[in-house]
């Protein structure tokens, strides 16, 4: 099978990237050292290429209406254009088909961003339930084409003033944008830019979305301007000790939002009927999402380790990794209902079964180390 | 990619010294730390552990995945090397002086139907 590259494909390889087949793009995992992208994340300002996911526009009158219906959580938070919502998609069982972030522009235009490994299905499904709601919107996949959309995420705590050097005319509209915005910037030397306040690394900064025949210009400009390319390594490292959610390995289809930290993404309150809810009352949660901090020696928290409570109840990991920032072992898990905040739980790693410490997600935020 | 001539290597990524007394010494190579990325963890194997030929005797642990190390021959652990568990990013710095183990070879032919570096080498794409 051939890979599927982003326009920043070359670039990477310019750069000395280690590229890597991730699911089926040909992706750079780092450019050197992942803990020296991570650290410059943390620290100074990093990017990444995030090209992969996939920017769907819906238009329409009845765009609100429809996504009313469609997502998990309640689209009517987005009353003021700019505004921006993180989401679960969910089919009729309550699983979830993806996550993503839906931007306001206008009542007949929001924009979503999907993940690169679901955006094909993400579209069949959104035009299956378009027809089956006569809505009547055009849904449109901008990562190939003529009008394809091309996303860089620059992270850290000097990321938006090292992204105004580059887009100085995106600085006036940019300076004074509270997190989860977004907006639209027309004449930027890479042509029209979406600049969005947005990201997946814990830190501030911006995911900013421009053609894809000028995303190289552009990210060349990023790196002149000082920000350090980071791989889709450091992105997970730096993910995970934000506490944030991977598609695909911390919830998918077969797993109940509810067991998987988004509760809080979930509007089981207003009277809005969406795809999955009934599913999910039903359901109800059954499992806690929570970090976990290795307290032996003995090896690293991965995915699908299990986890066993004081009182003999089980879990598992759902994402773990070496934290660059707390240098321990740390990890993302569904735990029992019995475990809480403070626990000793064991972890089995390989023929052991090593302490762990149950703490409240996130480790990290802003550069600062929350749980230790 | 670095690959000395004086070793002898393995499919899975080991390196093997002959030292003077016999025994053998075993570390990851170059191309093996490199495609781990950065080190994180060492577990090393007992000393006095008899190991059969391909058997996982260590683990070495990246920021991103868990890889086994196997015995390159049969023979039992003599010694390990505690500095490189206590520092597992030497491995990065320099995977042939970061050893791992020392074996005493049931068979001290075996070493010699290990790769040489040139047959590593292609192995390896280099």
């Amino acid at each position: 099978m051939t890979l599927k590259a982003t326009p920043l494909n070359s670039a990477h390889r310019a750069l000395g990237a280690k590229m890597v087949d991730f699911g089926g793009w040909d992706m750079p995992v780092n450019y050197g050292s992942q803990i020296e992208e991570h650290n410059a994340v943390r620290h100074d300002a990093g990017m990444f290429d995030v090209s992969h996911m996939c920017v769907v526009d819906l238009e329409g009158a009845n765009a609100r209406t429809f996504l009313r219906g469609l997502l998990a959580n309640n689209v009517d938070k987005l009353q003021v254009p700019g505004k921006a919502l993180y989401s679960c998609m969910l089919n009729p069982e309550g699983g979830v088909i993806d996550d993503l972030i839906v931007y306001f522009f206008r009542e007949d235009w929001f924009r979503l961003v999907v993940n690169a490994g679901t955006a094909e299905k993400d579209i069949a499904w959104m035009r299956q339930q378009n027809d089956a709601t006569n809505s009547g919107l055009t849904i449109t996949g901008r990562r190939d084409g003529d009008k394809a959309i091309a996303l860089v995420a620059v992270q850290g705590p000097n990321a938006r003033a090292k992204v105004w050097e580059v887009l100085p005319t995106a600085k006036a509209a940019s300076q004074d944008m509270k997190p989860f915005n977004v907006v639209i910037v027309p004449d930027t030397a890479f042509g029209e830019a979406m600049v969005a306040r947005t990201g997946y690394t814990g830190e501030d900064g911006f995911e900013i979305g421009v053609p894809a025949t000028q995303v190289e210009a552009l990210w060349n400009a990023l790196v002149a301007a000082g920000v350090k390319p980071a791989g889709l390594g450091a992105r997970d490292t730096l993910r995970l000790e934000a506490g944030m959610n991977l598609y695909g390995q911390d919830m998918d289809e077969s797993v109940n939002p509810l067991d998987a930290g988004l509760a809080w993404t979930i509007d089981l309150v207003s009277e809005r009927d969406f795809i999955g809810k009934a599913a999910l009352q039903a359901k109800g949660q059954n499992a806690q999402f929570l970090g976990l901090i290795l307290r032996e020696k003995g090896g690293i928290l991965r995915a699908h380790q299990k986890v066993i409570a004081a009182s003999g109840a089980t879990g598992e990991i759902t994402s773990g990794t070496f934290s660059p920032s707390m240098q321990q072992a740390i990890a993302l898990a569904r735990v029992p209902m019995d475990v809480a905040i403070g626990d000793t739980v064991h972890v089995e790693i390989r023929d052991k079964k090593l302490a762990a410490t149950v703490v409240k997600l996130p480790f990290v935020r802003n550069g600062k180390v929350l749980a230790a | 990619m670095n690959i000395p001539t004086d070793l002898k290597y393995t499919e899975s990524h080991e390196w093997v010294r002959r030292e003077a007394d016999g025994t053998l010494t075993v570390g990851i190579t170059d191309f093996a730390q490199d495609a781990l990325g950065d080190i994180v963890f060492v577990e090393l194997p007992q000393v006095g552990k008899a190991l059969t030929a391909g058997q996982d005797a260590a683990v070495v642990e990246s920021v991103k995945a868990a890889s086994d190390i196997y015995a390159p021959v049969a023979g039992t652990v003599t010694e390990v090397n505690q500095a490189t568990a206590d520092a597992p990013d030497s491995i990065n710095t320099d995977a042939f002086a970061a050893w791992l183990f020392k074996l005493k070879p049931t068979d001290a032919g075996a070493y010699d139907a290990l790769m040489d570096a040139d047959a590593y080498g292609k192995s390896t794409g280099n």
